[in-house]
């Protein structure tokens, strides 16, 4: 039983992150959570015993997805008032 | 039941949460989070269950790095789509009344 | 307001179906033997593979139809983002940045991930590693100089930006039809050349994906003024 303890913590706080991601009611924590449970993602595919897999969505999962959409997020809800930051203007 | 199909079945908790949110959020970066979401419990679904019957397995491990790189590429293409439409009609949903907003072509 | 309770209501028990459904038959698949144990055979042909690394083998030679498609995949999702960009390579030099924790960063970051995605795509060989590991940092590291504002200019619509993308698709492509041409099945490797057949396509891949990743990454963001005329200077 004893050894199910560390999977079944990480089972626990992947469906909590999905969740929170989800349904949170703000977006940038939205994406935020789902960075989190990204990382929690590559945990769990160190314990399924495939490190390739744990290197792949540490850098693509965690990494680059979490970069676009903090950058999509952080464009959303602007009005058109907003004096656009240099690196948008092209 | 072993750890990789206590994974497995993760997978399908998580399938159900992905599912749900892509059916009932309306904002569409919440809608594509759901999908990356419902894409990862696959993942771990597609590895657990055969590394449940006969350890660690490199064939279904190789599929899914194929399929976590293919998922960046369609969620890449659908940030930028989503940006697009924002910037187009000013809505952040497919149903909405789009909100006073200039900028956007009507 | 009826109809909305009703709506999600249903939404909420299809999804709860889908997953009891789900998770009981994986259950009952679990309790079955597996019909064919593939790691002892992946085992017993590992060293006619050309490397030792048994993911690395699976991906580039014994499914490298797979990863020939995905390749393939990730050019056309390249295509069709870069084709809605509406951003330029920034190549004035006004626009990098003033932070001096990013700059330093990047003056620290950059070098290493550099040698970083080198060693992942040597060693995925013989360890864990290998060219999509090595394309996503590759990919990081590109995002790192964009955010800081370092001119790109090989993401202009150009002749590198084409030669980026397609040199990963084509050159496996071009094994492929090579030894369908030579009489062998397509994309069956002569035995003798398979090590250094698995090197070159390995490193044409990491560059195109890292391409096509930060290609897709430049090309999300929007003016937020009025859109610019159709052809505008890039």
């Amino acid at each position: 039983m004893i050894e199910f303890l560390l999977d079944g913590l990480l089972v626990l706080a992947l469906v909590a992150t999905a969740a929170a991601a989800l349904w949170s009611a703000d977006l940038f924590r939205a994406v935020v959570m789902f960075m989190a449970f990204g990382v929690f993602m590559a945990a769990a595919w160190v314990r399924l015993q495939a490190p390739d897999i744990a290197l792949a969505e540490a850098a693509i999962g965690a990494g680059l997805t979490g970069v676009l959409l903090l950058d999509a997020v952080s464009h959303f809800g602007r009005g058109a008032g907003d004096k656009p930051d240099p690196g948008d203007r092209e | 039941m072993t750890v990789p199909l206590l994974y497995a079945l993760a997978g399908t908790v998580l399938c159900g949460i992905g599912l749900l949110g892509l059916l009932w959020l309306s904002h569409l970066l919440r809608k594509l989070l759901a999908f990356n979401i419902l894409g990862s419990g696959v993942f771990l679904v597609l590895v657990g269950l055969p590394q449940h019957q006969g350890g660690p397995d490199p064939v279904p491990q190789a599929l899914v790095l194929t399929g976590i790189v293919v998922a960046i590429a369609a969620t890449a293409l659908a940030v930028v789509l989503i940006r697009r439409y924002y910037h187009l009609s000013g809505m952040t949903s497919l149903e909405d009344e789009p909100p006073a907003r200039k900028g956007g072509r009507q | 307001m009826m109809m909305g309770r009703m709506r999600t209501g249903l939404i909420v028990l299809a999804c709860l179906v889908v997953t009891g459904v789900l998770a009981s038959s994986i259950w009952t698949i679990a309790g079955n033997p597996a019909p064919v144990d593939l790691p002892r055979m992946l085992s017993e042909n590992l060293e006619r593979s050309g490397v030792e690394h048994p993911v690395t083998a699976v991906l580039l030679n014994f499914r490298s139809y797979d990863t020939l498609l995905e390749i393939g995949v990730l050019v056309i999702a390249g295509i069709a983002g870069i084709s809605m960009a509406e951003t330029t390579a920034r190549a004035d030099p006004n626009l990098r940045t003033g932070d001096t924790l990013l700059y330093a960063l990047q003056r620290w970051f950059v070098p290493l991930m550099l040698v970083l995605a080198g060693y992942l795509l040597w060693a995925g060989a013989d360890r864990p590693g290998g060219a999509f590991q090595a394309g996503a940092v590759l990919a990081a590291m590109g995002v790192l100089l964009r955010l800081g504002g370092t001119p790109m200019t090989f993401l202009r619509p150009g002749l590198l930006l084409r030669l980026g993308l397609i040199t990963g698709f084509t050159v496996f492509l071009l094994v492929a039809v090579a030894s369908a041409i030579a009489g062998e099945a397509f994309l069956a490797y002569p035995p003798a050349l398979t090590r250094p057949l698995i090197v070159i396509i390995e490193t044409t891949l990491t560059l195109s994906i890292a391409m096509v990743l930060l290609a897709l990454f430049v090309s999300a963001p929007v003016n937020d003024a009025e859109d610019p005329d159709e052809g505008s200077p890039t």
